[in-house]
């Protein structure tokens, strides 16, 4: 089980300060998947990245803690950081098309986690690799395994980014937007991988999105966050279907298509000549 | 539709296949050639013989002999060796400590890239022969005197470029997610980034041995690099000069050595960055 614990973080830049999360608080249950929604500039990225271990050059830690089980990451070093890291906590982000090193074999880059965290033989890391290739629904990983990124879909890269999360069997799979940077029939597609995933393996996973229908789609429970700050909070189904703030409202607003005399229809009504 | 298909190929070949090709058939003559001569000689290179002294070239010394009857082609072949030792001991200093340099510096910005680079602006103030000849001065000539002093001097160009790149590829999206992962900074430095910057660094590589075998030939010229009796191909080049009437062969072919080494080097540079590093934004 994961804990965020009154998590603040401020960025400070030429003598500027300027809140970014503020005095957050909530938990992460074995196998479950949380959704964070809000707006960009929310805050839920840099949530996201300090659970990470990746907190930026200009952030500062005002306080809080992030317990997974019993230890509190943000006392760690940085060395004992890099242990969870991969291990236990993996994290899968927007950009498909880029977060793949362009030098390195496929193989090799879902097997970089195994390098680090594990004493297997050059075999053993070679078959648990093709085991998380088959986990994320790719076709014939042997050959996937000796290609470059650039021979890639972006879908197919997506999924080989999971691959290398997952390959250690992390307790925690943070996912940053990693739909939106895909096509409408591919973000199904990787929504389902990743329920899939979190059932067979009963795997955390903290999902990201701005998006509050993939979110429901996806997500058991979820946090609605604003400047810095949780919002809302409850069952994905009931903030739906009928959420208390005017904030989520509005998230829910403008989810396009969902109501059919929204603006953007009537516009394309008018187009198709109706 | 095939004329469209030949022009494509010839476009393409015009553009990567034809640098890089004869880059690398002439490299591989070159050092073909060069490893032979640290094996084998058809005369003593320093076997001095009154009898033939500035003899044209014939079919039993195939590039004449010079002023004291030596063999040109022997003492071409001993020469190219050392020049090309000067040459590539020159770019490993300076390569692997600009390398050095260039990654830290560009990877973790700073006060340290402030203090380094401010050091590597202050050594390439200076012109890299230039630089050489102070270094030599000091602690005296010699093959690998010589070698140090120039990758000395050319430690800051490829520092520079080295910096460069990895300022470039420190923010990417993949670095990003090695560190994810837990991988050290050692390991993002030199397995992650590294292999990326390999085309602009490989042609940097091959530009600087340009300049260090043109630069080796250059101070054994002036007489400060490697010493008789030696050969070396800039040494031969001003020892030739004198008698460039009556045997002009003794400074052409060194110097048609010098060229095809150059080129050979060049075009491959340039081939690599063509064939490797066009498809990267």
């Amino acid at each position: 089980m994961m804990k965020v614990e009154n998590l603040s973080i401020h960025f400070e830049q030429d003598g500027e300060l300027q809140e970014v999360v503020r005095d957050i608080s909530f938990c992460l249950q074995d196998g479950e998947i949380l959704g964070i929604v809000g707006e960009s500039g929310s805050g839920k990225t840099m949530t996201a990245l300090t659970i990470a271990g990746l907190l930026k050059e200009q952030a500062v830690l005002d306080g809080g803690s992030i317990f997974l089980d019993d230890t509190d990451l943000l006392t760690l070093s940085a060395r004992e950081m890099r242990e969870i890291q991969g291990r236990d906590i993996s994290m899968i982000f927007q950009e498909p098309m880029t977060a793949l090193n362009p030098t390195m074999k496929i193989g090799r880059q879902v097997e970089e986690s195994l390098v680090l965290h594990t004493k297997l033989s050059k075999e053993e890391r070679r078959e648990k690799a093709l085991r998380a290739l088959q986990d994320v629904e790719l076709v014939n990983q042997e050959d996937l395994y000796g290609r470059y990124p650039h021979e890639l879909s972006g879908g197919m890269r997506q999924r080989v980014m999971i691959a290398a999360a997952i390959v250690c069997r992390p307790k925690v799979l943070i996912a940053d937007e990693p739909t939106t940077a895909l096509d409408v029939g591919t973000q199904e597609s990787i929504l389902k991988l990743l329920k899939k995933l979190n059932q067979k393996y009963h795997m955390g996973i903290l999902f990201i999105s701005h998006n509050l229908r993939v979110v429901n789609e996806l997500c058991s429970r979820v946090l609605v966050m604003k400047d810095g700050v949780i919002v809302e909070e409850g069952d994905a189904e009931k903030i739906f279907k009928n959420p208390q703030t005017p904030y989520t409202k509005e998230l829910i607003q403008a989810i396009p298509g969902r109501t059919k005399s929204s603006a953007f229809y009537k516009l394309l009504r008018a187009k198709a000549g109706e | 539709m095939n004329v469209e298909k030949q022009r494509i190929k010839k476009r393409k070949m015009g553009k990567t296949g034809y640098n890089f090709t004869f880059g690398l058939v002439l490299t591989v003559i070159m050092i073909g050639l060069i490893v032979l001569g640290f094996f084998w000689t058809p005369y003593d290179t320093e076997a001095m013989q009154g009898s033939i002294k500035l003899n044209a070239p014939s079919l039993a010394h195939i590039f004449g002999t010079d002023q004291f009857g030596r063999d040109v082609f022997s003492r071409v072949l001993a020469g190219a060796g050392s020049t090309f030792l000067v040459a590539a001991g020159t770019i490993l200093i300076g390569g692997g400590i600009g390398i050095i340099v260039g990654s830290v510096t560009g990877y973790f910005g700073g006060w340290l890239d402030e203090t380094l680079m401010r050091i590597n602006d202050a050594v390439a103030a200076f012109p890299s022969v230039l630089l050489a000849l102070v270094i030599i001065t000091v602690w005296g000539t010699g093959k690998y005197k010589v070698m140090l002093a120039l990758g000395v001097a050319f430690i800051p160009s490829f520092a520079r470029i080295v910096r460069g790149e990895f300022m470039r590829c420190r923010e990417a999206d993949y670095v990003t997610s090695a560190k994810l992962i837990g991988v050290s900074t050692p390991r993002i430095l030199f397995v992650h980034i590294l292999p990326n910057i390999l085309p602009a660094l490989l042609s940097a590589l091959t530009i600087g041995f340009n300049n260090a075998v043109l630069a080796e030939a250059g101070m054994s010229y002036l007489g400060i690099g490697v010493q008789p009796p030696d050969a070396s191909l800039g040494r031969m080049l001003s020892e030739s000069q004198t008698y460039l009437a009556g045997g002009p062969w003794c400074a052409v072919f060194p110097g048609l050595f010098l060229v095809l080494i150059v080129l050979g080097a060049g075009m491959l540079g340039e081939g690599i960055l063509d064939r490797f590093g066009g498809g990267r934004s």
